[in-house]
């Protein structure tokens, strides 16, 4: 007991020591921070969303929008190849979780059949099918009806890979912002978990991520008005009705056939119109949609297009020539914050599916300052206390326990710092029932010392007894701890997952501070002192 | 110097004597938490039940009553106000509509509320959570509360004996009805960090009750003839001065926190408050009854007691 070995000292030494060097920065201004070599700890310890402020928000892919607009897909491709196979057929359309038509003459159905297997594709889902690639249709016909469904296989791989376009665009969209240090991960078949440090008003976060901004450019159908089409409940075939976004009660007859889709944008910024000086959003398309933009432009001069964003009219100009630049302007009585939010959209892309927002979380900077502010409070005034106590009750040894507990709580730092783990506001509290906790140990110890000492042991056999025999009931005790910290980490999530981690931590440095540092002290001062009796 | 003492030396009190009394307050205590869980329920928070909670401070004192008027007029259901610490401070609770699902996580409550209190007040916090997650939180809640008892139940089997285990169990067990009794009775809202703090009362009760045993097992191995309740009594009067030491540094700390610790997390510390001082009396005097009921072998302990006996001599 009272010899320690060299490694052993050397150990303590180390930790304590690094330790202390992963706590410092914390104490240092960002500006000095910088000027830190890179050799040496320079990281501090990562504030939760509750303590510096910021937002986090849970969200949904849509993945039914996703089959759904599949299945539409779907149903136009059926619709051409029995076209081309000059196929008469009746009562092609979507039914539930299908693509149902029925072939007029019985001697058809074969070549049909065959034609429309011809639209498969195979998909590697790769972890339902074990990576082999799967036929993503299966075509039935019975009697002269003809069904296509789509395999689970490829229901999976279209919402694995909607969930990581979504994953990318959201980052994108994110990433204009400006803000520092966003989280952007996948939760789940079909969410994804969005942190944003820092910032005050999510609403503007939120808008941004609440549109799929799926833009294209259709002609506006002029056979009939909307108002007409919707009175008389007789749609044209191959339009329909969408409302126009500044004036929501004005409906106008657009043609579903899309000219140009906003996938063939390259660029989009915003900037003001040279006359009216509105501002407007610019867009550039790639030659491909430039030359499909430019052709059909040049079809149908004098007749109107319509801008539709998420199914939304923005704004429905006339042609005036034909547009060929591969370049042009969207002007809809935007705000500037309007048109620059536009441009983003644009820029960043559509999503696949909508999001939907399942779960916010946001505080205000000053809330999360507060929340510092308090905790420190707390944990300095509950740290003195512990400390002023155990000196009452034991003295001496009580100042070597509060040692090791002021090394505790600089390892829980440095470890957090190191770890890079997240310090949440019941982190904290962690931390502060740590202080609480880690000195049972050195309770546990001294309580059995001062036993030994009530059987007639002499000072250093019972020192020597105490820290023997206590070690079990401390291992046994702090292991229960740990589990129930393990079990929180796995199933919590946030700050409740910042409480388990700081509680994790602590009862590791706890242990070794008390077995070990405050060992060291106690044993370098029995041998200096040589005592004769001991006050405990 | 003189010394506090908490606990004075050697005490004699004999806990076993007055088991039935602590059974039988037990029993009471999980029998009024079973009745109270059905018949007044719990006072579930947003993170359970769905539902918004927006944290405001006004400009000067909040008016309370004319904040009520203004956001009942928005039609969102039901809505709750209430002080959050300071006077400035407005805590609002707005429900899910009942039995109706919610819009996508609150998203259309927060823009009526913003519309209606307008640029003037600073939002300190908004939370949000839809029905689809507060489902799922409860399960992996009730989760994981489950796998921590069977956890501890599996590591006192594998270092004790089977009768510590379920003496162990049996304690926790009661802790977290003595605590959800509380929360039940006096409807404390109940949320996720009120889990947290159980499953750290469940981590604390249990290093508490494991001391006692660990004792215990020691005295089986010393005291072979010794009658069960008097070597349960010893033990407990052995380990007596160092439960209560650490059950006092473990409230000082917790009751700092309690006090200068902020208005968010006061519930949280409230409960594990609650649960310190339940988990003491728990490792006290449900664990050693159980003990005393089920009985204890003592082959196992002379058994350990040879194999003391036996690294002893290699020592040697």
């Amino acid at each position: 007991m009272l010899h320690f070995e060299r490694w052993k000292i050397v150990l303590i030494a180390l930790v304590t020591l690094a330790g202390v060097f992963y706590t410092a920065p914390n104490f240092l201004p960002k500006t000095a921070l910088e000027e830190v070599p890179s050799f040496l700890p320079h990281k501090q310890i990562n504030l939760g969303l509750d303590l510096r402020g910021g937002s986090y928000l849970l969200l949904e892919v849509d993945t039914a929008t996703v089959n759904k607009d599949r299945l539409q897909a779907q149903m136009n491709d059926v619709r051409k190849a029995l076209r081309d196979k000059r196929i008469l057929y009746t009562g092609l359309g979507v039914n539930g979780d299908a693509v149902t038509v029925r072939i007029s003459k019985p001697e058809d159905v074969e070549t049909a059949t065959k034609a429309i297997e011809g639209l498969g594709a195979m998909v590697s889902a790769n972890l339902l099918s074990g990576g082999l690639p799967q036929r993503d249709i299966t075509v039935t016909a019975t009697g002269g009806l003809i069904t296509v469904t789509n395999t689970d296989a490829a229901k999976l791989a279209r919402a694995q890979s909607a969930i990581q376009q979504s994953m990318e665009i959201v980052r994108r969209r994110i990433d204009e912002l400006g803000t520092t240090e966003p989280v952007i991960q996948q939760q789940g078949l079909d969410r994804i978990l969005v942190q944003v440090p820092g910032l005050d008003d999510p609403s503007r976060l939120k808008a941004l991520l609440g549109q799929t901004a799926k833009l294209n450019f259709r002609l506006v159908d002029t056979s009939t008005t909307a108002q007409q089409a919707l009175a008389t409940h007789t749609i044209p075939a191959g339009s329909e009705v969408l409302y126009m976004t500044e004036n929501p009660s004005q409906p106008l007859l657009v043609q579903r056939r899309v000219m140009v889709g906003g996938d063939s944008l390259t660029d989009a910024q915003p900037g003001f119109d040279s006359r009216s000086g509105e501002p407007i959003v610019s867009f550039r398309f790639d030659s491909t949609g430039g030359r499909l933009f430019g052709e059909v432009t040049r079809d149908n001069v004098g007749k109107p297009f319509a801008i539709v964003l998420d199914n939304k009219v923005i704004s429905a100009p006339v042609i005036r020539e034909a547009i060929v630049g591969g370049s042009g302007q969207i002007s809809g009585n935007f705000t500037v914050q309007q048109a620059n939010d536009l441009a983003i959209l644009l820029r960043a892309g559509a999503l696949p599916a909508p999001l939907n927002v399942l779960e916010e979380r946001t505080v205000g900077a000053s809330l999360g300052a507060d929340s510092i502010r308090a905790g420190l409070i707390a944990s300095i005034i509950g740290s003195l206390a512990v400390v002023v106590f155990m000196m009452a009750c034991y003295g001496l040894f009580g100042v070597f326990a509060n040692i090791a507990l002021v090394v505790n709580v600089v390892l829980i730092m440095g470890a957090l710092s190191l770890l890079q783990a997240t310090l949440t506001l019941p982190g904290i509290a962690g931390i502060i029932l740590t202080i609480g906790t880690a000195v049972d140990a050195n309770v546990l110890i001294y309580e059995r010392i001062r036993e030994e000492l009530r059987v007639g042991k002499t000072p250093i056999a019972a020192i020597e007894a105490g820290y023997n025999r206590a070690l079990a009931p401390i291992i046994d005790a702090n292991v229960t701890h740990f589990i129930s910290a393990a079990v929180l980490f796995e199933l919590g999530s946030g700050p409740v997952r910042g409480f388990a981690v700081t509680l994790a931590i602590g009862v590791v440095t706890s242990v070794f501070t008390a077995v070990t540092v405050n060992r060291f002290i106690v044993s370098t001062w029995v041998r200096r002192a040589r005592p004769k009796t001991i006050s405990l | 110097m003189r010394r506090l003492k908490i606990v004075p030396d050697n005490t004699k009190i004999p806990f076993v004597k007055y088991r039935h009394i602590a059974v039988g307050l037990s029993a009471i205590i999980v029998l009024a938490a079973v009745v109270s869980m059905f018949t007044k329920g719990f006072n579930f928070g947003i993170d359970f039940k769905g539902g918004t909670v927006i944290e405001i401070a006004t400009q000067g004192p909040a008016d309370i009553s004319d904040l009520r008027t203004r956001l009942n007029n928005l039609g969102l259901g039901e809505v709750q106000l209430q002080r959050f610490g300071k006077d400035t401070d407005v805590l609002i609770r707005i429900g899910t509509e009942h039995g109706q699902p919610m819009d996508d996580g609150g998203q259309v409550v927060i823009g009526k509320v913003k519309a209606e209190l307008g640029d003037k007040v600073e939002y300190r916090r908004i939370e949000s959570v839809g029905p689809q997650v507060s489902g799922e939180l409860i399960r992996s809640a009730t989760l994981a509360v489950l796998i921590s008892v069977a956890a501890m139940f599996a590591y006192i089997w594998f270092r004790f004996e089977w009768q510590f285990g379920l003496g162990a169990v049996l304690s926790i067990v009661h802790d977290v009805m003595a605590t959800i009794l509380v929360f039940s009775f006096f409807q404390l809202e109940f949320n996720l960090t009120t889990i947290a703090a159980l499953l750290t009362i469940v981590g604390y009760s249990m290093n508490d009750t494991v001391v006692v045993f660990d004792r215990m097992r020691e005295n089986l191995r010393k005291y072979k003839k010794m009658d069960l309740g008097e070597l349960i009594d010893l033990s407990i009067n052995e380990t007596l001065s160092r439960t209560i030491m650490t059950s006092v540094t473990t409230l000082i700390a917790l009751i700092s926190l309690f006090i200068f610790g902020g208005e968010v997390i006061r519930s949280f510390t409230f409960a594990m408050i609650f649960g310190i001082l339940i988990g003491t009396y728990s490792s006290i005097y449900v664990a050693a009854p159980v003990l005393m009921a089920i009985g204890i072998t003592r082959e196992w302990g002379s058994v350990q007691l040879g194999r003391g006996k036996a690294n002893a001599d290699k020592k040697a």
